[in-house]
Order: structure tokens, then sequence, then C-alpha cells
């Protein structure tokens, strides 16, 4: 009954913590693509469960992509 | 000195040779400068994500640097100089990878397209309450404790048809 309630959501973990966890690196498309919208965008961390810290890093190293032009600034 | 990684994308009409000898340029105007490459990387042509100087494709080249600011600076004049290099960018750096970078390390098992469904999954999602409009629908009318039981569906059925049915709906 719990888990039909509206507001319910399960606990994510940030991908970016703990063992295992990739590093952050502008170089790594194929990592930062899951990060990014379809339309090129980075995605809200609130979708993707990472860490306020592990955000910033990650957004940096998107802008960083995009400008080597690993990453396109705009998709349409 | 610090530590720079620096990366290049020079023009898709040279040839692969030319542009190894464009980063053996580089690289012997960092030594001249007091600086050293701790590892020159050639990532093969690449296509760009959007046209840079009206060009698709590129030659990346990434170059591990132990430098003076001063050796950058130059290196980045001579870059902006050259007719061949589209674009550069150096980033200052904590420390310098040693074994080979993740695109040299992904280019060896060539399975880029793996993973493109799994960035489509959230291609646009607006905000984090999507999925509350889907589970309201059914369980709309009120009777969001027992949905299955028979006396249950019927009460809240017949209160709205007595009373004000926008109201208690809501």
């Amino acid at each position: 009954m719990r888990s039909r309630r509206p507001f319910f959501r399960r606990h994510k973990s940030c991908p970016f913590s703990g063992p295992g966890a990739p590093k952050i690196d502008y170089k790594d498309t194929k990592l930062l693509q899951r990060f990014v919208s379809e339309r090129g965008k980075i995605v809200p961390r609130r979708i993707t469960a990472v860490s306020a810290k592990k955000q910033r890093e990650l957004a940096r190293a998107i802008k960083r992509a995009r400008i080597l032009a690993l990453l396109p600034f705009v998709v349409d | 000195m610090p530590y720079y990684e620096s990366v290049f994308i020079a023009r898709p009409d040279i040839s692969a040779a030319q542009v190894e000898s464009m980063t053996e340029g580089f690289t012997s105007l960092v030594n001249e400068n007091g600086g050293e490459v701790k590892k020159a990387e050639y990532w093969g042509l690449k296509s760009l994500a959007y046209r840079i100087k009206k060009s698709r494709k590129g030659h990346y080249s990434l170059l591990n640097l132990d430098a003076p600011p001063a050796a950058i600076k130059e290196m980045e004049r001579n870059m902006l100089l050259n007719e061949d290099v589209l674009r550069f960018m150096t980033i200052r750096v904590d420390e310098l990878e040693e074994e080979p970078s993740v695109v040299m390390r992904s280019r060896g098992s060539r399975d880029d397209r793996g993973r493109g469904d799994r960035g489509r999954r959230d291609d646009r999602p607006r905000r984090d309450d999507r999925p509350r409009r889907d589970d309201a629908a059914p369980t709309a009318e009120k009777p969001a404790e027992k949905p299955a039981e028979a006396p249950a569906a019927e009460k809240p059925a017949e209160e709205p048809a007595k009373t004000t049915p926008e109201g208690d709906a809501e």
C-alpha cells in the first residue's frame, strides 16, 4: 500500500559515489552521453540522482567535451 | 611545474603522419621552453559533433604536459597561428594519467553504439513527478485507500451523484 503512494520514490544513490564508481572525465564520451538528453542538454540531477558535488564536476566535463566537439551543444 | 592536458583537433584533409609531425613540433616547442611532454596520443580521425571551420571531421591529438605556464602560452600561440589546427583546449590537471586515456582504451573494443539506447531512455525527462500523473489517473476518484474492494468503490460513485460532483472529486 505504501508503494502505491503517488509521491513515493525509491531511494537512488549517486552513480559516481562509492567503490567502483567511474571517474568523470571530459574525454569519456560514452559515460557523459548517459547524462545528456537527446537534445544534448545536461540532465538535471533530480533525474539522474548524481550528488551535487559530482553534478558540478559532470557539468564541467560535459562543457569541456562540447568545446572539443566530442558532444554537441544542440541536437536538432 | 604544473600539469596540463592539451587536446588539439587538426584539419581532416591532412594525413596522420602530418599530424604526428605537428605533435612533434609542439613537443619540441614545449621542450625549448623548459617543459616536458609526458605522453602524446593520437586518437585518429574522428567525426565532430558539430562543424568547426566547415569541417565535419578532425584528427584528435592529446598531449600530457609538465611545463611552465610560459611554455603553454607559447604552444597555444603557435596552435592559434597554425592553419591546420581547428581547435585546441588546454586544461590544468592535478595529476597526469599514466596509462592510455579512455579514448584509446575504448577504441580497442569498438562498441560505441552499444549504449546508444541507454542515453535515449532519459531523453526528455521534464520533471520528477511525471510518473505521478500515470499513477493518479486510475485512482483519481479519491478511493485511494481501497481501490479493489467493491463497497468502497461504490461509495464514492454515489456520493458525487448526490452532492456537488466537482467538489467531491477534488
